[in-house]
């Protein structure tokens, strides 16, 4: 019998769980920039005197700066994970670290756990409740996240299983999300993060007026691309104009007395706002950005938490990807051949990385790219992408302010947009229209070191990224 | 059709580059109020440059150039003209003089830089009450004036009330502009709605407007523009009935019939005109009657 898990300290969870040199950890990013978890485990661990780990997160915010340090000092020497914020990614971009980077998307990294490609030795989760079993949740407590999606998969497959969290309630915690039967240790501490960094008190959307005009023009592109009719199934990012095509795309639904099947996310409040009117009969969520988002994953039984295994894992039965009709997605770069970056900016430097979109891109029916022409004095339709991110044989159409590209695959998409009077035109005429404007910039030389391998949803090394110079 | 005309400072590039996508008809590049006497010259030749060099395929181009009791005037039709803007507004304009003063000036430069006579329109804006008195003389002091428009921020400084959103302040200036620039046979313009964030409120403050007669209105903020667009626009009904009147007008005169009643209602002569003018406004929208449904 056991009857309990409790550890005094992260320390003695770390040395109880037998983590040793050279093995693998896991983080997850459901606590946004609000995290102290990875920091404060990774401080522990250097104190322990432990080297040459290996930390598989599914996100590096700028809050995890401290990890520089602990890769200066040989206590880090391997990084995967699915996007890195620019203040790690900017150093790491210099060439500091000696094995290059493996950058997943948020369906490659649990499906390469999950088919034991790349084995966890200790996952840690940051738990917003938990009871000392380790029943926990994101759902309640100061922390509150809403969506567990991410530690979700971590939880069945890592070999030992710490719970980090500061709230404790007795024995059983009810509407949990990571049961008791994958966690070995328990821990509580005075504060797993900042409240203000881990979700927003209400999003908002762009007030920036190009974001509004292109946001205008994709959700004209959902009306008549033929996929926009009752059952319909959406997912669109929480920043810039993707957001406010979600507030259009409202609009038209309700103006049109459409109902759609379901939106994936990434959940703000406008997504609940969409279910609350009636627009969508569910909401799949595998993480939560405001408390809007959180309140209602607590108390609306149509807003169901996903892992994020079961959103994207290209090698699942299926996965919601699969389902999807439409996505709005951004870029910070396309090319001619519909390639996307996210990962790097036009420097070569790293300050993203793929998260879902490659998944939600390849398993749409139909991916919408919504990215300015030029940003400042850059052009951002150019001959080839820095980073391939997303090939563009996953992308459909492209929206900017100066008109709307299609890829040539969907001849009869591009018809219907063109009947129904949109501004399509050529790809290659949208790059020399943004450099009419802007000029045509030096190519941006780059070392010959290796400092990240971009793999493909699917496994192969899809692109590398080069140390800046 | 010029429905909308989108403000943007003369001196913000950030904004400048991308006026040609945010959807109104006309944008203004302004040289007056949103510059600071010390830019001046610098919004003038960035100005000029973007005119010069950058493709305005989607929108008129007007340029607010200063007044005509500042020492800047004339510098800005220097720079401007020889970049053939569509229309140069004319702030602060009091009476038919400022006019005949401003279209000698351009006149002049049009002979100079080999225009036709009148390529260049001019726009008077009205935000005195001196202005509101004189605005049939200055509507009708030049042909090359097409539009007047009116800036009721300076009129109810002028006018010593406050600016309110429901707008009873300006409802005498209103009517006042419509009824001169009406009379005058040109279009009339009206002032921006300026709480960017009120949604609603713009398309109440727009369709005001539009039911005293003003052609179409002016905005500060991009996020403003689709409204103002949608209510200056005819409805797919408005259209509708002025195909209906002028098919029961044709049917009439195939009937050798002086009169003809549509759903009850006796067609006459304003009912015709009415129906004209919504028809040619949505052909300058592209709005056929083919599209119709």
């Amino acid at each position: 019998m056991r009857d309990t898990k409790l550890v005094a300290s992260i320390r003695e969870a770390i040395v109880q769980s037998g983590l040793k040199d050279g093995m693998t950890i896991s983080f997850h990013h459901h606590l946004r920039n609000g995290d102290y978890v990875l920091n404060m485990v990774m401080e522990e661990i250097a104190a322990l005197g432990i080297k040459d780990i290996t930390i598989n997160a599914t996100a590096i915010f700028d809050v995890h700066a401290p990890l520089i340090d602990h890769i200066k000092n040989h206590v880090v020497t391997k990084l995967q994970t699915d996007y890195m914020a620019a203040s790690v990614g900017g150093v790491i971009s210099k060439g500091i670290m000696d094995t290059p980077v493996e950058f997943r998307t948020h369906g490659g990294r649990p499906n390469d756990i999950a088919e034991g490609r790349t084995p966890i030795d200790v996952a840690f989760i940051a738990a917003p409740i938990s009871d000392p079993m380790g029943n926990c949740s994101g759902k309640y407590g100061k922390s509150a996240c809403g969506s567990f999606g991410y530690p979700l998969l971590d939880a069945m497959y890592a070999k030992k299983v710490v719970v980090i969290t500061d709230e404790l309630v007795p024995y059983p915690l009810v509407d949990w999300s990571v049961s008791e039967v994958y966690v070995d240790y328990v821990v509580c501490v005075d504060a797993i993060g900042d409240p203000n960094g881990i979700v927003s008190g209400t999003t908002r959307i762009t007030r920036d007026p190009v974001g509004l005009v292109m946001a205008a023009q994709a959700v004209k592109v959902v009306e008549y691309s033929g996929l926009f009719k009752d059952g319909f199934s959406f997912q669109t990012g929480a920043g810039g104009a993707t957001l406010a095509g979600a507030k259009f795309l409202k609009d038209l639904m309700l103006e049109k007395g459409v109902q759609g099947s379901f939106v994936m996310g990434g959940i703000t409040s406008y997504l609940v706002d969409m279910l609350q009117s009636g627009c969508f009969r569910t909401l799949l969520d595998g993480q939560c950005f405001d408390l809007k988002a959180i309140e209602s994953i607590r108390t609306d039984p149509r807003h169901q938490e996903v892992s994020i295994y079961q959103y994207a894992a290209p090698d699942a039965c299926s996965s919601i990807v699969d389902s999807l009709d439409v996505v709005f997605a951004g870029a910070t770069e396309i090319d001619t051949d519909f390639n996307v970056n996210v990962h790097t900016d036009s420097n070569g430097s790293i300050m993203g990385g793929s998260g879902g979109h490659s998944d939600i891109c390849a398993g749409a029916k139909m991916s919408v790219i919504i990215t300015p022409m030029f940003r400042n004095r850059l052009p951002m339709i150019r001959d080839h992408v820095t980073c391939v991110s997303t090939p563009g044989k996953d992308i459909d159409v492209v929206v900017t302010q100066g008109g709307i590209a299609v890829n040539p695959k969907n001849v009869e998409l591009k018809e219907r947009l063109m009947a129904a009077g949109l501004p399509i035109v050529d790809i290659f005429e949208l790059k020399e229209k943004a450099e009419r404007m802007t000029g045509k910039p030096q190519p941006v030389p780059h070392g010959d070191r290796i400092v990240a391998e971009v793999i493909s949803r699917n496994g192969g090394i899809q692109d590398h990224i080069y140390n800046v110079l | 059709m010029r429905r909308s005309m989108l403000f943007l400072p003369g001196n913000a590039p950030k904004m400048i580059i991308n006026g040609n996508f945010l959807g109104s008809d006309a944008v203004i590049f302004d040289l007056e109020d949103a510059v600071a006497p010390a830019e001046k010259d610098a919004a003038r030749i960035l100005v000029r440059n973007v005119m010069r060099d950058l493709e305005f395929d989607r929108c008129e181009i007007i340029v607010r150039i200063n007044s005509t009791d500042t020492p800047f005037w004339q510098l800005d039709l220097n720079e401007i003209l020889p970049q053939k803007p569509d229309i140069i507004m004319l702030p602060k304009t009091g009476c038919a003089h400022d006019v005949e003063v401003v279209d000698d000036y351009i006149t002049a430069m049009e002979e100079k830089l080999g225009f036709a006579h009148n390529t260049v329109r001019l726009m008077p804006l009205i935000e005195t009450a001196l202005g509101v008195e004189n605005a049939y003389s200055i509507a009708s002091a030049r042909p090359r004036v097409t539009a007047l428009f009116l800036g009721a921020e300076d009129l109810t400084a002028d006018l010593r009330c406050k600016r309110t959103k429901e707008g009873r302040e300006i409802e005498y200036a209103r009517h006042r502009m419509v009824m001169a620039a009406r009379a005058a046979g040109v279009d009339v313009y009206d002032t921006p709605f300026t709480d960017v964030n009120d949604d609603e409120g713009i398309l109440t403050d727009a369709a005001l407007a539009k039911s005293f007669g003003f052609t179409g209105k002016a905005s500060i903020s991009p996020r403003h523009i689709n409204a103002i667009n949608q209510v200056f626009s005819p409805t797919k009904e408005e259209i509708n009935y002025a195909y209906e009147v002028m098919d029961a007008i044709a049917l009439a005169k195939e009937q050798g019939k002086g009169a003809i009643a549509l759903h009850g209602k006796m067609i006459d002569a304003p009912i015709v005109a009415r129906a004209q003018q919504t028809i040619a406004a949505a052909e300058a929208l592209g709005i056929h009657k083919e599209d119709l449904v």
